[in-house]
């Protein structure tokens, strides 16, 4: 029978089946410092180890300061957190990268920068935005700490089957639209929770033209869907990508183990679920009006009214989202001013992010009323970044320049805003409250909040094409 | 997950209708009280943003439903669509348990914070949207509605209204006998360890 690419990745990691209940073998799983503490602290009182601290990799990204390299940079409590992880990976043989470190990075942008997700595997971290991994055709997915704690233990998860949905995006992106701009579209299209209980496999010619850095993050906000994963199939663009990484498959291994990845696709005839098709041509540079990543609209379009929702609870969510957000239906985008702008999060501070806002911030200065800042998304991305001058774009045209990690995404560190701002930014959640208490979240592409921190206010980023 | 706990059968007291749809974890309890390091004291969080008018938790906000006198006591909490979505942190369902919510009852919920519900004992319920909608109407209407929830049975009771919910029978019988998962999975050390020696040597 034809199978999807999530059927072939699932199957191949069964070890046992009990009802509809499935034991998942898990091959990478990732750790930081937030969502493992009581995971390791549960071990440890009934005195159960780490069965694979090879296959154990933990990183330093959410509670750290992105100005200094000190763990009390950001109080006591976030110190006792990150030296609490360091102390859990000594204990148990796990290999850590804390802050300072070379290789240290947000999660999911230093995983695959280590070629230590690859295709076919299954990934796990307790982050609901392990999703990114799916970019290289990885099962990957977001767990609670319990779930940590099993893993640790047993190298294996207890899961039902999701069903599978299939977004097609036909067609060749235009100039300007990013692939920030497709998931957002998608995310519109779909809806918040548009993929509850489904793994989507974005597939069609728009996805196939991408960077492997670009669908990572698409698949980064799977989870605003409420999928839970995206797969992209691996290609020759996932295998290049790969090749020559430390963790990636040696020289001695590398064409068989290509050859068994070229094998992870979906069969033609394969069945989804539900389908779901966009044209890339008519998808524009999106931003969010409202409190959660599906309420979403081109740079063009009027904010919506609640009056053009049919569901009375989406009426009633779309009334609350613009008295949140202080915007009135029908208001242009254009006329909206941004107080802040952030550039950063594991969906948007890789290389290829950062040039691309690079490219619109040679050409002006930040707003006098802006406050703007990139935060680079691993030590890796910053040196590769140093490197190419793109610092001193970003400085001489009045963005602060950061040390790498979560930042300003969600705050856990005192990257905050405050009641009333309003902020451009690259992140993947403008949840209330979520950057900071009353402040307010419009989720873009690099280069469209580089616009926005340019003019002082949101503006369509294809007007300033070179 | 890692803990033997008492089994859930059945749960009945009264209700607080918090009628909102895509109540995400952020707003369940905010990043700023995520830097702990054990899995207690995240009750007096719950809904920080919405609960209280100060940042210190000095002030509550009376217009927040789970403030209102005729809520109070509340141990089962009602709501709409997506409940639960956005962040994978388990500091959500630690939050809503210790504040004293033992069933969540809402259209539907997102799925990562659905299992860490069944992992902690603390009940989700899905209903039809139309059951919802009568659950609203009658505890809107009669706060101190007596409201039972029977898991064997799987049915939620409000008055005279009976409605049934689907669970899958793994997450049930997890939660009528509160396994010890990880230990449960430890005795199958075998078949997990010749998994491990059939992979790819590259894997």
């Amino acid at each position: 029978m034809a199978q999807t690419l999530y059927d072939k990745v699932w199957q191949a990691h069964v070890v046992d089946q009990i009802g509809d209940d499935n034991l998942i073998y898990i091959d990478r799983h990732l750790i930081h410092e937030v969502t493992s503490p009581q995971a390791f602290a549960g071990l440890n009182e009934k005195n159960r180890k780490v069965r694979r601290p090879d296959r154990t990799f933990a990183t330093m990204d959410h509670s750290i300061s992105t100005r200094s390299l000190a763990l009390d940079a950001c109080g006591p409590q976030n110190a006792l957190q990150l030296q609490t992880l360091a102390q859990n990976c000594e204990e148990h043989g796990i290999k850590l990268y804390p802050v300072g470190h070379r290789k240290q990075g947000i999660v999911h942008v230093m995983g695959p920068e280590l070629g230590l997700i690859q295709p076919g595997m299954t990934v796990v971290c307790g982050d609901s935005h392990t999703a990114t991994h799916g970019a290289f055709g990885a099962l990957a997915f977001g767990i609670g700490t319990s779930q940590v704690e099993h893993v640790l233990a047993t190298q294996t998860l207890k899961q039902s089957k999701a069903k599978s949905m299939l977004v097609q995006v036909n067609g060749t992106l235009p100039t300007g639209i990013t692939a920030k701009d497709i998931i957002l579209a998608i995310i519109g299209e779909i809806g918040h929770g548009g993929a509850t209980g489904h793994v989507i496999e974005y597939a069609g010619e728009a996805i196939r033209a991408l960077s492997m850095e670009e669908r990572m993050t698409i698949c980064n906000m799977s989870i605003e869907a409420g999928a839970k994963a995206g797969l992209i199939a691996p290609d020759e663009t996932t295998f290049a990508y790969l090749q020559g990484r430390e963790f990636a498959p040696s020289e001695a291994h590398w064409d068989a183990a290509v050859a068994s990845w070229k094998a992870l696709h979906s069969d033609a005839g394969a069945q989804f679920d539900t389908i779901v098709t966009l044209q890339a041509e008519d998808i524009a540079p999106q931003v969010t009006w409202g409190t959660n990543p599906g309420q979403v609209i081109g740079v063009n379009a009027p904010v919506p009214s609640p009056d053009d929702f049919q569901d009375p609870i989406e009426q009633e969510s779309a009334r609350k989202a613009l008295a949140y957000m202080g915007l009135s239906a029908g208001q242009k985008l254009a006329d909206v001013a941004v107080s802040h702008v952030f550039i950063g999060s594991c969906t948007n501070s890789r290389i290829e992010d950062l040039r691309a806002a690079a490219s619109i911030a040679r050409q002006g200065k930040v707003s006098k009323s802006v406050t703007a800042m990139v935060v680079p998304g691993s030590a890796a991305v910053k040196r590769q970044a140093e490197a190419e001058g793109l610092d001193t774009i970003f400085t001489e045209a009045g963005f602060e320049w950061r040390l790498p990690g979560c930042s300003m995404c969600l705050g856990m560190n005192d990257d905050i805003l405050t009641a009333g701002d309003r902020c451009a930014s690259t992140s993947n959640r403008n949840f209330e409250g979520r950057q900071g208490r009353g402040a307010r979240t419009h989720l873009v592409s690099p280069a469209m909040a580089v616009a926005a921190a340019l003019r002082g206010h949101f503006a369509d980023v294809r007007e300033f094409q070179e | 997950m890692s803990n033997q706990t008492p089994g859930f059968s059945e749960h009945s007291g009264t209700a607080c209708p918090l009628d909102q749809a895509n109540v995400d974890t952020d707003q369940i309890i905010p990043k700023q009280f995520l830097t702990g390091v054990t899995r207690a004291g995240y009750g007096k969080h719950l809904f920080h943003d919405w609960r209280y008018l100060d940042l210190e938790e000095k002030q509550p906000n009376p217009e927040f439903v789970l403030n209102q006198p005729a809520y109070r006591g509340a141990s089962i909490l009602l709501a709409r669509e997506n409940f639960g979505c956005g962040s994978s942190r388990e500091h959500a369902p630690w939050a809503l348990a210790d504040f004293g919510f033992e069933v969540i009852i809402a259209t539907s919920f997102a799925d990562i914070f659905y299992g860490n519900c069944i992992n902690n004992q603390l009940l989700p319920v899905a209903l039809a949207k139309a059951d919802m909608d009568t659950l609203f109407a009658t505890v809107q209407a009669s706060p101190d509605t007596n409201v039972t929830v029977d898991l064997p049975q799987q049915t939620v009771t409000a008055g005279e209204q009976s409605f049934h919910f689907d669970i899958a029978e793994h997450h049930k019988t997890n939660l009528l006998m509160g396994l010890d998962a990880i230990g449960q999975t430890l005795t199958l050390d075998d078949a997990i360890t010749q998994y491990e020696q059939q992979q790819a040597p590259w894997a």
